[in-house]
């Protein structure tokens, strides 16, 4: 049995918090300056040019990329061999106060959905838990903007909808969503489960690097044709028309009922930020 | 051709202001979103005056991260605008003449814009710490209790925008689109 301490979770919550809003992975930059060299329309052109120059100025200057730095979804994977000494919860929650006061980064909580008083600190976080061999522990940190999470859906589709309901579904999202989750997106598909399990594997998509295609072939070319699918309907990016609407399309998908055909997807902005550390 | 705008943003400056333009504005601008404009507007339902002089004014749709020690403002890019719709048509009735934002409208605001004059300019959603740079100076005018979401009075310089919506009704959600996908056709 492995000891963690859970100060030591505290602190990396906090370094995770405050680098994940100033640095864009490297997958989502090297998708950007591709669309910034292939897009055809000079509008749409101009706008990824700034979008590009937006995250070397938030890294330069150690400033979040985006004003909107989120709500903290963190993600653990908890080796079973591992003991975490204090109270992890109380511990996570500790560093993302202490990421979002120290770091100089929007407190965007509200305590209550409807007397939407704003907790201050930007707590609570938006804990996943996952108990997987071993006895390591990996923590990511996700802030999730909400301009982007508001455009997301999901759907109950029946096993009669099959392939092209889970198509037309994923592109009537991206219709509905249109200039509003601050395209380029990435698309964050979850198939399968329950209602609550499609939610989680379309966000969980999200946090594969754009890089990996899903691991069966089916999934990847599904993945690949609504990516030209989504683009090729002209939104462009910020929606003023152009190629580049989304980055890429991420499926997870899982086992189901016999009687479901659950269908989620997750919008990201073009700031997807997720940060990892294995302790 | 990037066309200059200075706010105060009068009735006479909406005329040469065309869906699809891109525009550098400078001035004084006042920021509120969803908790300001519900404030606001049961004000001006009680017949009150508002904190600001909203005759001409544009607001910024945005909630900035902290300022850090020599930075007029922190991370500043707009939020998506259809939140305000509820409220945009009773500020527009009350004399704001533009907003700044990102996404689409409803037909209410356009109507409203239509018949009163103002223009909605699109900032690029995102570009937190790019825009940032062109806001001077800013001070909270009031509702300090909402934190980044009070009522901000800013000075910017060469604020980068386009139009997208103009004081006559035109789109640039809708034409720019349409005329990117006959380019391809």
């Amino acid at each position: 049995m492995r000891e963690i301490d859970s100060k030591v979770i505290t602190k990396a919550v906090r370094d995770l918090c405050i680098e994940a809003n100033s640095f864009l992975p490297e997958d989502i930059k090297a998708r950007i300056q591709k669309a910034c060299d292939t897009e055809p329309w000079p509008l749409a052109k101009s706008i990824l040019g700034i979008i590009k120059d937006n995250y070397e100025i938030a890294e330069e200057n150690r400033v979040p990329i985006c004003q909107d730095t989120g709500m903290a979804c963190v993600f653990l994977e908890i080796g079973q061999d591992v003991h975490i000494t204090g109270d992890l919860e109380t511990a996570i929650h500790e560093g993302v106060k202490l990421g979002y006061t120290e770091g100089f980064l929007r407190k965007s909580v509200v305590r209550d959905p409807l007397d939407r008083v704003n907790t201050g600190d930007n707590t609570p976080a938006m804990i996943y838990y996952n108990i997987v061999p071993g006895d390591k522990l990996t923590l990511t940190v996700a802030p999730k903007g909400f301009g982007s999470e508001n455009m997301s859906q999901i759907k109950m589709l029946k096993p009669s909808d099959g392939l092209q309901g889970v198509k037309d579904f994923v592109l009537k999202v991206v219709e509905d969503a249109g200039p509003n989750p601050c395209p380029p997106v990435v698309v964050g598909v979850g198939i399968g489960g329950t209602f609550d399990k499609a939610a989680f594997l379309a966000k969980k998509a999200l946090m594969r690097s754009t890089d990996v295609r899903n691991a069966k072939p089916f999934y990847a070319d599904l993945e690949n044709e609504l990516l030209e699918k989504i683009n090729a309907k002209g939104i462009g990016p910020q929606g003023v028309g152009g190629h580049t609407y989304a980055l890429a399309v991420n499926i997870e998908e899982m086992p189901t009922h016999i009687a479901g055909l659950p269908c989620a997807v997750n919008i990201n902005c073009h700031v997807t930020r997720h940060k990892t550390v294995e302790l | 051709m990037i066309k200059k705008v200075t706010a105060p943003l009068t009735k006479e400056q909406l005329k040469d202001l065309h869906s699809g333009d891109d525009v550098l504005i400078t001035g004084v601008i006042y920021t509120a979103r969803d908790a300001a404009h519900k404030r606001l507007c049961e004000l001006l339902a009680e017949g009150k005056e508002l904190p600001f002089d909203v005759k001409d004014s544009i607001i910024y749709y945005v909630g900035p991260t902290p300022a850090k020690e020599g930075q007029a403002i922190g991370s500043a890019g707009p939020t998506t605008s259809y939140r305000m719709d509820a409220y945009s048509p009773a500020m527009i009735a009350a004399g704001q003449t533009g907003m700044i934002g990102k996404g689409k409208r409803g037909p209410e605001v356009i109507e409203a814009m239509k018949q009163h004059g103002a223009v909605y300019f699109g900032a690029i959603g995102g570009a937190g710490a790019y825009l940032s740079r062109c806001i001077k100076k800013a001070e909270v005018v009031c509702y300090e209790d909402l934190g980044s979401e009070a009522v901000r009075r800013l000075e910017v310089v060469d604020f980068p925008a386009f139009v997208i919506i103009d004081s006559e009704g035109n789109n640039l959600y809708e034409t720019g689109r349409k005329a990117y996908l006959d380019s391809v056709k």
